[in-house]
């Protein structure tokens, strides 16, 4: 699974990438996500302008199958949504690290970055996710 | 998930394993919601061939001298009409006229029919099956009609899509002409014996075959190597709601009725009474408070999906039953109830969708036709 080393994540799989100077982070969704929700079709994302707080729902992501919740990874105030995924939502599994970052915002507690987990944390909880699947065998 | 809960597997669970599909709960069974992705699945059925496990649906085999006019007051639809080596579609009532399941009948004998219904009905259509047999014939019945639940050692296989013919005849040569639409035929697969039909729930040409438990996997592996793409229930769903046919628990339950889901081509209501009767006639004379209708949406939106509110010049008149980005089209689709006041071609209606309204259209069924 492709985990990019420059990058912040949350459990709830979303990146952020930071400015320099950590003013500001963009926001996607993780390879592992992407390939989770499969066929994404329509994303709903917040406006330029919207304030959006870490940890609660502030867009959603619809494949063919469901629909469901992003988290915002930081609080902050929007300042840029990608248009491109908007037109184009296969972009998130094309190119999840790249072509489909979703937004940008202006961060507004730079505190809140220390509650967001390094590359081998992530790493650590997506490895962690191979395992029930086998404890579910040993029911039988 | 606990002991008690155990689901049941089809006798393809260790190949969707190995083949990587993402296994979802389904009317108690543990099925392929996916492959590769709904998106590349359904094409594959609209362009070429997939082929679907549907082991979890149920079979009721009914025989004996009083099957056919037993079955005629069962269900809706005229079995006298069904010569041997034929099915066709039906719905089984309740007394109130509200459908207990919608299923297929086949004659695959001169007193012998099989009935192939939902998964998530068994349970509640075999004791409906045998209630109706009761009243209907004094007991003791067993003589002049049986009734078996083959469900437990039955599997069935969909192949689906327009290069089915080709890939059935590779397995069974001169299957594709001899079994034409509707139709039903014993085969020898795998070494067992196996029912082939040329049905589907795709709107594709195809086959449903139904055979023992034990021969499904050699067939399906024979299948695979004809280059047939395995399809889960995630392109089963939107390749049926392009088509507008109905599936249990969404369009149909037991408060409504077959007229009011416009099924009423397979309603037979000149033949004597039969369950429901009264109520499906009055219904298709004086008409109903709702009524099923096709829609597709207006531009851009998120796709519809159950239970997103209907919206007709500012009022809520009912709800999505079914509903999804239609991978053929590129648009959301769906269907709903509405009242039939509002249930004209080209009504425009709005789709409720997380508390934001988006236009869309009511249309004629099927949604997708296959040439525009």
């Amino acid at each position: 699974m492709n985990v990019p080393t420059d990058l912040k994540y949350t459990e709830s799989h979303e990146w952020v990438k930071l400015s320099k100077n950590n003013e500001i982070a963009t926001i996607g969704l993780t390879d592992f996500a992407q390939e989770e929700l499969t066929d994404i079709v329509y994303l709903d994302l917040p406006k330029v302008g919207d304030e959006i707080e870490a940890t609660t729902e502030c867009a959603v992501v619809e494949s063919v199958k469901a629909a469901s919740d992003i988290y915002a990874p930081l609080s902050g105030k929007v300042i840029e949504v990608n248009q491109a995924v908007l037109d184009d939502p296969a972009l998130v599994n094309e190119d999840a690290f790249g072509k489909g970052w979703l937004f940008k915002i202006k961060l507004a507690d730079p505190a809140e970055l220390e509650e967001l987990l390094s590359d081998s944390d992530y790493e650590e909880i997506l490895s962690e996710k191979e395992r029930p699947d086998d404890d579910e065998d040993e029911e039988k | 998930m606990s002991a008690e809960t155990q689901l049941k597997r089809t006798p393809l669970y260790e190949s969707h394993h190995r083949l990587g599909a993402r296994l979802v709960e389904f009317g108690g069974w543990e099925m392929p919601v996916q492959y590769d992705g709904i998106l590349a699945e359904h094409n594959a059925v609209r362009a070429d061939c997939g082929v679907f496990d549907i082991s979890h649906m149920g079979e009721v085999r009914v025989s004996g001298p009083r099957a056919q006019m037993f079955l005629n007051h069962l269900l809706t639809n005229d079995l006298a009409k069904l010569a041997v080596g034929q099915g066709q579609y039906n719905l089984m009532c309740n007394e109130r006229g509200g459908t207990v399941d919608d299923l297929y009948a086949y004659r695959i004998g001169d007193d012998e029919y099989l009935l192939i219904i939902n998964a998530s009905r068994i349970e509640a259509d075999v004791p409906h099956i045998r209630h109706v047999a009761q009243v209907f014939l004094s007991d003791p019945f067993e003589a002049e009609l049986q009734i078996e639940n083959c469900s437990d050692y039955s599997g069935a296989i969909a192949v689906q899509g327009p290069r089915s013919a080709a890939v059935m005849e590779a397995l069974l040569p001169g299957i594709a002409s001899e079994v034409k639409r509707n139709r039903i035929v014993w085969r020898s697969l795998a070494g067992e014996n196996a029912l082939v039909a040329r049905t589907g729930y795709t709107g594709e040409d195809g086959f449903e075959l139904v055979m023992p438990a034990e021969a499904m996997a050699a067939v399906w592996e024979l299948l695979l190597k004809q280059g047939a793409k395995p399809c889960g229930l995630g392109a089963r769903d939107t390749l049926r709601t392009e088509m507008c046919y109905p599936l249990y628990g969404h369009e149909l339950d037991e408060e409504t009725s077959a007229i009011e889901a416009g099924l009423g081509k397979f309603v037979a209501l000149g033949k004597p009474a039969f369950v429901g009767k009264e109520h499906l006639q009055r219904q298709s004379l004086s008409g109903t408070s709702k009524t099923l209708v096709a829609f597709r949406m207006n531009g851009r939106s998120a796709p519809p999906r159950p239970h997103y509110p209907l919206v007709v010049g500012g009022e809520a008149v009912g709800e999505v039953t079914s509903g999804t980005q239609s991978p053929s089209l590129g648009v959301g689709i769906g269907m709903g109830y509405v009242p039939p006041i509002c249930a004209t071609g080209g009504q425009v209606l709005e789709v409720e969708i997380r508390g934001k309204r988006f236009p869309a259209e009511i249309v004629a069924k099927p949604i997708y036709r296959k040439n525009g």
